[in-house]
């Protein structure tokens, strides 16, 4: 039916929403930059100046390491959700195979967490603990959160097309994952009865091992990898089987 | 005679929306007791072949169900019951410039759109100065596509379609493309199509046109096919049946 080439296409959306993105914006890619690093500074005042209960210099960088794969994950799953609504016109006319849009859309979000990666670990290299062997984990440990988020939004974007509450239902949560990840405290504050619940948190699990990684320069417990592992995969594999169900009656509801 | 698009008895519905979708609607639905909001049948039990290198023309008023029948051939729409086959590589013009932005510029639109009507990317990259020279845009192709009048936007649209080179080849209403002598242009690439072997299936209101390049055609109304036969005889039942609807 369609026998085109998916990392033809892929590539194309993906360059389509950036050049749409940046072409008319004057400072462009530094918006990526300037995001994460105003967020950081407010949280930084906020809780070192008015709630001064914090712990040490690292607190910047304790910060950055949960806002970046935090904002990540929010526009990730926010935009993915939205992708089937965006390209209505095309899925409505065009044979293409529907779980491109989804992913496609997740996937352009990678640039922009690829530039706040880098201002991740240029702060670490400058400001804090430097480079330790265990860094070779954090490859290992974005791509499973990626992989988490393209299954939610195969989920959630089909759910979307019947169901057009479902996006506001996705920008609430993202809200409240904020206040439920650990970002501007640290795991100690947590109770002991809720931290087996926080594990089960990807995007909670990702911060922890970050900082694991990047602040305490320990690697990453094999508990909450393992997890990161089963938890991500079984998302896309539940996304994959939830999508194609539905997708045959995309054309119906879009 | 091979086949290269068959459709066994497929009948087609969408559901019927009326008013708001609140949570109170689908939590009734979904237990079940407020019954079905009823559907509406935009085909019904629909069985038709189109043979390799044969042009088929379906005409019918609007609402008919053409472009969901076109819809169920290229593959865009999942018949509700029924089968629809495909044998060959489709090339569907439901729509020019689905998918085209108006912040790229138009050689930008042109690859994004070839990747979505499955093309490679080499296949893309030997066929772009064909492209290009058949749509005739000249300097504008490295500008903005907001930057185009509408002709020339469909121009475009239609000169990467074409060059597709798909087998089978179903177009939705779009001939009506650019200036005079455009529309000749697409005419005679169509009509080398058909005579190189490839398939048609198309929707048209242009009697002039289904006559000039289709042999068959379908009649189709309320979503049941009511004649399938030779296309000017085919044309004359659909023509004196709307003319005498008009004068009762």
């Amino acid at each position: 039916m369609w026998n085109g080439e998916y990392t033809f296409v892929l590539r194309n959306l993906i360059e389509k929403d950036f050049k749409v993105r940046y072409r008319n914006m004057s400072l462009g890619i530094f918006w990526s930059l300037l995001n994460p690093l105003i967020m950081m500074a407010v949280l930084t005042f906020v809780f070192t100046q008015i709630f001064s209960n914090s712990s040490g210099a690292n607190y910047p960088i304790s910060v950055l390491c949960a806002l970046v794969p935090l904002s990540f994950f929010q526009i990730a799953w926010a935009t993915g959700t939205n992708s089937l609504q965006d390209n209505a016109a095309l899925i409505k006319k065009v044979p293409v195979p529907r779980q491109i849009f989804p992913i496609a859309s997740v996937l352009s979000n990678c640039l922009h967490l690829v530039i706040q990666i880098a201002l991740l670990l240029g702060s670490v290299l400058v400001f804090g603990r430097g480079l330790n062997i265990y860094w070779l984990w954090l490859p290992v440990i974005w791509g499973l959160e990626i992989v988490f988020v393209l299954g939610l939004s195969l989920v959630f974007s089909a759910l979307n097309v019947y169901v057009r509450d479902i996006r506001y239902v996705v920008e609430a949560s993202n809200t409240v994952l904020f206040w439920l990840v650990p970002v501007f405290y640290s795991f100690s504050l947590i109770p002991l009865r809720y931290r087996e619940v926080y594990q089960f948190n990807p995007v909670a699990a990702v911060v922890l091992m970050l900082r694991n990684i990047l602040l305490e320069g320990r690697p990453p417990l094999a508990h909450t990898l393992t997890l990161l592992v089963l938890v991500s995969f079984s998302m896309l594999g539940m996304g994959w089987i939830v999508f194609g169900r539905l997708a045959r009656g995309f054309y119906e509801h879009l | 005679m091979t086949t290269v698009i068959e459709f066994d008895r497929v009948s087609k519905s969408f559901p019927r929306v009326t008013g708001q979708q609140l949570l109170r609607t689908h939590i009734v639905r979904w237990f079940g007791s407020g019954g079905r909001q009823g559907e509406f049948f935009a085909l019904k039990n629909v069985s038709f072949r189109l043979h390799e290198g044969e042009s088929l023309a379906v005409v019918g008023r609007n609402g008919a169900g053409k472009s969901t029948l076109l819809g169920l051939a290229a593959g865009v729409a999942t018949p509700k019951t029924g089968r629809v086959t495909r044998r060959g590589r489709v090339g569907a013009l439901l729509e020019l410039g689905s998918g085209f932005h108006p912040d790229l510029t138009g050689i930008e639109n042109l690859v994004l759109n070839a990747a979505l009507l499955g093309l490679s990317r080499k296949q893309t990259m030997e066929r772009l100065d064909r492209v290009i020279e058949y749509s005739g845009v000249g300097e504008f192709i490295n500008e903005p596509l907001r930057t185009y009048s509408s002709g020339m936007m469909m121009r475009l649209a239609f000169s990467i379609a074409i060059q597709s080179d798909p087998e089978i080849l179903i177009i939705d209403e779009i001939l009506g493309v650019g200036d005079a002598g455009f529309q000749e242009k697409c005419r005679q690439t169509l009509d080398s199509l058909i005579r190189s072997g490839k398939s048609l299936l198309f929707v048209s209101h242009s009697a002039p046109q289904v006559r000039g390049m289709c042999k068959r055609a379908i009649w189709l109304d309320h979503g049941a096919i009511m004649v399938d036969g030779n296309a000017s005889e085919v044309l004359e039942a659909y023509e004196g049946r709307a003319v005498l609807k008009q004068s009762s």
